[in-house]
């Protein structure tokens, strides 16, 4: 028989999966395709068949998805529900794979089990049915769930690799500690931040991310709020925030918040009422698919400028709020 | 004790009797309007959906009256409303005033503090009192919900629309100056036969449109633009696919199965949507279906701009009209939602409506 192919969008969580997922079709011998990293191109398609109001990520999807619909046999949108007991995520992302099936025409046929955090034995029943979507048979797909098990660090020298290629985060003489906060669709995809993480690499900055902090100081810290944050990747992004403010390990945050996100309007106000009690610095870029690079480039600037004055008037005038 | 809390269509004429009778003080908020939502934007951030923002000036209109006790619900659900009252208490705070706030959220979510804010509600009333009162209190909810349907239904037979509307607007305008549960069901009882005596044009036949989406823009007459008396005074019949009454049926009384009707509509949104999406994204498909079974002639979808739940219903939506072959329009709201565009749209799509159904009756 031949080898059937399926096909790996690279856009919202591929970032926090694909290592996973990529184990788990190889033992089932089937052919992965992903999409290439975000470009123009990808985002135009995507705008063309996703509805006016979603947001800037979701749209650049469903331009992966159109990228994807003519080379492949199947689509894996998993319909990510929960990850965390009494937590969801994003009803966009719970919605995703219905979404891409209404809009884009001629799909090939979508994958999409339901992760949804009911017990521990939950991400194995979604992997089991994604097998079962898939026909394979029931052992066989039970053996590429173990192999999909990986250690965090296997993850993140992934991550490491994916996305910094060969920069380093930690450098000599670095002149700031930046924390950058947002999705990890939203970080980690250069084409809809414009390349920020290697600006600031270009000018001697460190950077931080939300995973780099244990998770078990992000539950400790998340829980200093006082409303429990019921979405996983919020409580990430709030949980590291206050755990690196609260240690006083960064100068700055830079919040990249895609427009309409609803997300982000909830996380940001938590997030920079505690770093203006902190006196840091934050800046928020608010990204869509109309955000030009100049403008982008000028707030960075001035933001770095703004940090370095600030070190310099040793009394601690907050230059901006 | 001066309680006050946000509007949600006519649940506060309820709210306000049901409270009264508890022995509070209540000042609901003045009625939303250009001036609230102009205060509620200054004060809330950028991207917050257009309910936050509509509370937050309501609760300054209401503090301004001398409120200084301000009651929410909480929830837990995908949806950002349940982070309201955290942003909500820290901006009033930030802003200087001394107001308490509380938030009844689900027991589950931690029952010291369910129960402390249930006993500040409470008050010293004995809870056989509280029993006694929750019952017209529902009761009312229902009564309210029907008068407006009614109107509705009136509004669309009548000859003389205008008549219809200085009837309802004496009611609201009563209905904040009346104390106590007693009184306001006369009041309502009082409305609904002054209703019953407006002329009718007995050959109408009219177009029947049904308003499905977020909940908060269906309910809230200001923040649809008075949807339902525009439509009425077009002649058409409107039916809202979600009520306060409908809500708490779902919630409440049939807990924790969930209202017939409501389990039907995700029973009919199964083949589009397996799973929940958070706020009421699976309703506003199951409607859709559900409104075409019931042989209307079209729906409207309202969302607040950046509604999630409801962007993924729409994305939706799409396929169902055309699976069905039925009209969906989509009107998205915020602050800079102009009258006249909105205007224009309804007629256009009352229009197409009506030459569809001309067709398919000649054709």
């Amino acid at each position: 028989m031949k080898k059937k192919t399926i096909g790996i969008p690279r856009g919202m969580l591929y970032y926090e999966f694909y290592p996973m997922w990529e184990r788990y079709f190889r033992s089932l011998n089937f052919n992965i395709i992903s999409s290439p990293r975000t470009n123009k191109n990808i985002l135009d398609k995507g705008i063309l068949s996703c509805v006016d109001e979603a947001c800037l990520p979701v749209k650049i999807f469903h331009g992966h998805v159109e990228y994807l619909k003519d080379k492949v046999d199947y689509i894996f949108i998993p319909k990510i529900m929960s990850l965390y007991k009494r937590e969801y995520c994003c009803p966009k992302i719970l919605g995703l794979a219905e979404m891409i099936e209404n809009s884009i025409k001629d799909c090939p046929e979508i994958i999409d089990p339901i992760f949804d955090y009911k017990g521990r034995s939950a991400f194995k029943k979604a992997y089991m049915e994604t097998g079962a979507q898939l026909r394979v048979a029931k052992k066989a797909s039970k053996k590429a769930y173990k192999a999909s098990q990986i250690d965090k660090n296997i993850y993140r020298s992934w991550l490491k690799k994916e996305v910094l290629k060969d920069a380093s985060l930690k450098q000599e003489n670095a002149r700031f500690n930046l924390l950058i906060l947002g999705h990890s669709y939203n970080v980690y995809d250069e084409f809809i931040n414009m390349g920020i993480i290697e600006k600031l690499i270009e000018e001697k900055v460190n950077i931080s991310f939300a995973e780099d902090v244990a998770e078990r100081d992000i539950r400790s810290f998340s829980n200093q709020v006082r409303k429990r944050i019921f979405w996983t990747h919020g409580r990430r992004t709030v949980g590291a925030a206050l755990s690196l403010i609260d240690r006083h390990k960064i100068d700055g945050i830079i919040y990249l918040n895609s427009f309409g996100c609803g997300l982000d309007s909830v996380l940001t106000h938590i997030v920079a009422r505690k770093a203006k009690e902190n006196n840091l610095a934050t800046m928020e870029l608010t990204l869509d698919e109309q955000t030009g690079e100049a403008g982008f480039n000028t707030r960075l600037e001035a933001l770095l400028d703004m940090m370095k004055w600030r070190d310099r008037h040793e009394d601690n005038i907050p230059s901006f709020r | 004790m001066k309680i006050t809390f946000p509007h949600l269509g006519n649940v506060y004429i309820a709210g306000k009797a049901f409270l009264e009778e508890l022995g509070h003080t209540v000042i609901p908020p003045p009625v939303c309007s250009r001036k609230t939502l102009e205060i509620g934007t200054k004060l809330s951030p950028e991207m917050i959906c257009l309910p936050f923002k509509i509370f937050m000036g309501n609760y300054i209109e209401s503090i301004e009256k001398g409120a200084n006790t301000i009651l929410l619900t909480g929830s837990c659900g995908p949806c950002r409303f349940g982070f309201y009252s955290l942003m909500q208490r820290d901006l009033l705070k930030d802003l200087g005033y001394k107001v308490d706030m509380i938030v009844l959220e689900s027991p589950r979510e931690g029952l010291d503090e369910f129960r402390n804010n249930v006993g500040k509600l409470i008050h010293s009333n004995s809870l056989i009192k509280i029993a006694r009162n929750i019952k017209p209190a529902l009761n009312l909810i229902q009564a309210a919900d029907d008068l407006s349907q009614f109107s509705n239904h009136i509004r669309a037979y009548a000859i003389d629309k205008k008549e219809v509307n200085k009837i309802m607007d004496k009611y609201y305008e009563r209905a904040i100056q009346v104390k106590g549960t007693k009184e306001i069901f006369s009041l309502i009882r009082e409305t609904e036969s002054r209703l019953k005596r407006v002329r009718l044009d007995k050959n109408h036949n009219p177009i029947k449109i049904g308003i499905i989406g977020e909940i908060y823009t269906i309910i809230e007459p200001f923040v649809n633009m008075e949807i339902e008396r525009r439509l009425g005074e077009m002649g058409v019949l409107v039916d809202k696919a979600l009520t306060p009454t409908k809500w708490f049926n779902h919630h409440v009384y049939s807990y924790p199965f969930g209202s017939k009707e409501e389990r039907l509509k995700f029973k009919l949104a199964k083949p589009y949507l397996r799973t929940l999406i958070g706020g009421h994204g699976r309703e506003t498909l199951g409607s859709a279906i559900h409104y075409k079974e019931l042989g209307y002639d079209g729906v409207i979808q309202i969302l607040p701009l950046n509604c999630m739940p409801e962007i993924v219903a729409k994305s939706i939506l799409k396929t169902i009209g055309k699976d069905y072959d039925f009209p969906i329009m989509t009107l998205v709201v915020d602050e800079m939602t102009g009258e006249a565009g909105y205007n224009t749209r309804l007629e256009a799509f009352i229009d197409l409506v009506a030459k569809r159904r001309e067709k398919v009756v000649s054709g």
